[in-house]
């Protein structure tokens, strides 16, 4: 990188000088590759929480099931003791506990309000269990409980874990598409920038060419002015980036939806992986269109 | 070094150049005359290769143009020192760079030394820092030959080279490439300057040649 970098600094007193400064579509490409760095950044930002997302959700609920006991009130102590030893004797399952009334207070508190008479109501007995890394047999588990407490039923979380993780699968799968898109995007107007660049500078090709310059020193002169500004745009850009990401607002303030947008720990190297990308990104897309326009030369 | 077999260069269709034969030798010295628009100038861009003949053939250095790619063409050019009428100058580039960007292009650090020297051969060692739009037409034709000269080429071929210039400065240009054929270069003029033909009689054995209703006719005699 830091050779790269020194490489480029001697653009303006070595040969690149043979291409005049083009005002216009320096702005241009720096604009394009700041403005698409930023969001790049935002893009890798959202795949990135995505995958936390996946990963969390997958992960905690993989690890966690619950079992439900509906009976009759002078049975359900003689069913809850009944699932507990089954559970005991029941491999992978790391430990198990009966939800007590201010649990199950709290979970309905959102749906019917903090005034909630538990008492009065003919609520099941919740059995939360915590699953081992081997996880549990769950369609074994499921015909044990049949047998020994007829009104429990095990409920390993999948109905809600597999769409959820899907979702956020698809999210991430997304965000990496958009990043994609905006690299493409970024290579398309430099394309268009360096093309412009290129008719504009007609006259200079001609001369280059009347005093014996091959292609490859005439395309590296505009590769090289291009990238230099594709990786100084897309460095601001990047940096930029970073900081709005920085200053969202924290996941208590921006509410469950927000959570874990932006980056965390090493993960906030992986926006420093858009500059040398954006500057690749430049490099090809000069080229292509320098060779292109200059095989139609003589 | 440059051989033409009935060479024929046409643009839309329409034959501009026919049947043109001719070889030039090293160290030959060559008026190029013709009414305007005769095809002097497509005749010297054949000659480097900046178009390709429609029929016969053109071998530069021994090789068929033909058979040249993109990068052979540039490398030939750099055996071949070309002074255009309306010299093509790199306007934000000094004097001086300019002059050197035979070299610059090669990847070759010119000597200040010889540089100054050439540009003192032409008479523009103070203009060396000066950009191409400060100079005045001969000034820029002589910064054009010094550009051209600079990689020392086997071929010097100038279009018009006086064209824009006062007797004066057209003798002084005149004497510069007398004194590059000297040096055993080859020197084609293409002018349409009768006086500027006799004017180089008494100082080089030249060869005038003639492109008239399409044909290059080399039975003019020796000056």
């Amino acid at each position: 990188m830091k050779l790269t970098l020194l490489t480029f600094a001697s653009e303006t007193t070595g040969p690149d000088r043979v291409v005049p400064p083009t005002g216009f579509t320096a702005r241009l490409t720096l604009f394009t590759a700041a403005a698409m760095a930023f969001l790049a950044v935002f893009a890798l930002a959202l795949s990135l929480a995505t995958g936390r997302l996946a990963d969390r959700w997958a992960d905690s609920l993989a690890r966690s099931a619950t079992i439900r006991i509906s009976a009759p009130p002078e049975q359900m102590d003689a069913q809850v003791a009944a699932v507990q030893e089954v559970l005991k004797t029941t491999p992978g399952v790391a430990s198990s506990r009966v939800m007590g009334d201010d649990e199950m207070k709290g979970l309905l508190k959102p749906w019917f309000g903090p005034d909630l008479p538990v008492d009065a109501l003919p609520l099941p007995k919740l059995i939360a269990v915590t699953e081992t890394g081997a996880g549990v047999d769950a369609e074994g588990l499921r015909l044990r409980l049949q047998a020994e407490a007829p009104g429990a039923i095990f409920d390993d979380h999948t109905r809600w874990r597999r769409p959820l993780v899907a979702a956020a699968e698809r999210i991430r799968t997304l965000g990496l598409l958009s990043l994609l898109l905006i690299f493409g995007a970024m290579a398309g107007m430099i394309t268009l920038a360096a093309q412009a660049a290129l008719a504009a500078n007609g006259q200079v090709i001609a001369t280059l060419r009347l005093v014996g310059a091959k292609d490859a020193f005439i395309a590296r002169a505009f590769v090289r002015r291009f990238t230099t500004r594709g990786l100084i745009g897309a460095v601001a850009g990047t940096v930029l980036g970073m900081l709005a990401v920085a200053l969202l607002p924290s996941t208590e303030a921006a509410g469950g939806f927000l959570t874990g947008l932006g980056f965390s720990g090493a993960a906030w190297l992986w926006p420093l992986i858009i500059p040398p990308i954006a500057a690749i990104v430049a490099f090809a897309a000069t080229r292509f269109a320098a060779l292109r326009m200059l095989r139609r030369l003589r | 070094m440059i051989e033409l077999q009935n060479v024929a260069m046409s643009y839309s269709g329409a034959e501009l150049l026919s049947d043109m034969s001719l070889t030039l030798a090293p160290g030959s010295f060559h008026f190029l005359t013709g009414p305007s628009g005769a095809g002097k100038t497509t005749f010297l861009k054949l000659c480097y290769a900046e178009l390709l003949p429609t029929a016969g053939h053109l071998s530069l250095f021994g090789k068929d143009v033909r058979g040249m790619d993109r990068d052979e063409i540039a490398g030939l050019r750099q055996r071949i020192g070309v002074v255009h009428q309306d010299c093509q100058f790199l306007d934000h580039l000094s004097v001086e760079e300019n002059v050197a960007l035979p070299m610059t292009v090669n990847r070759r650090t010119p000597d200040m030394t010889q540089l100054r020297e050439l540009l003192a051969w032409v008479g523009l060692k103070r203009q060396a820092n000066a950009l191409p739009p400060q100079l005045s037409g001969g000034e820029r034709q002589r910064v054009a030959l010094a550009r051209a000269v600079i990689m020392s080429p086997d071929v010097i071929l100038a279009d018009e080279p006086t064209g824009n210039l006062d007797w004066e400065m057209s003798l002084r240009l005149l004497s510069l490439l007398v004194e590059l054929n000297k040096m055993g270069k080859t020197v084609v003029i293409a002018t349409h300057d009768l006086n500027l033909i006799r004017q180089a009689k008494p100082q080089v054995s030249a060869r005038v040649l003639r492109i008239a209703k399409r044909h290059l006719h080399t039975a003019g005699a020796d000056l």
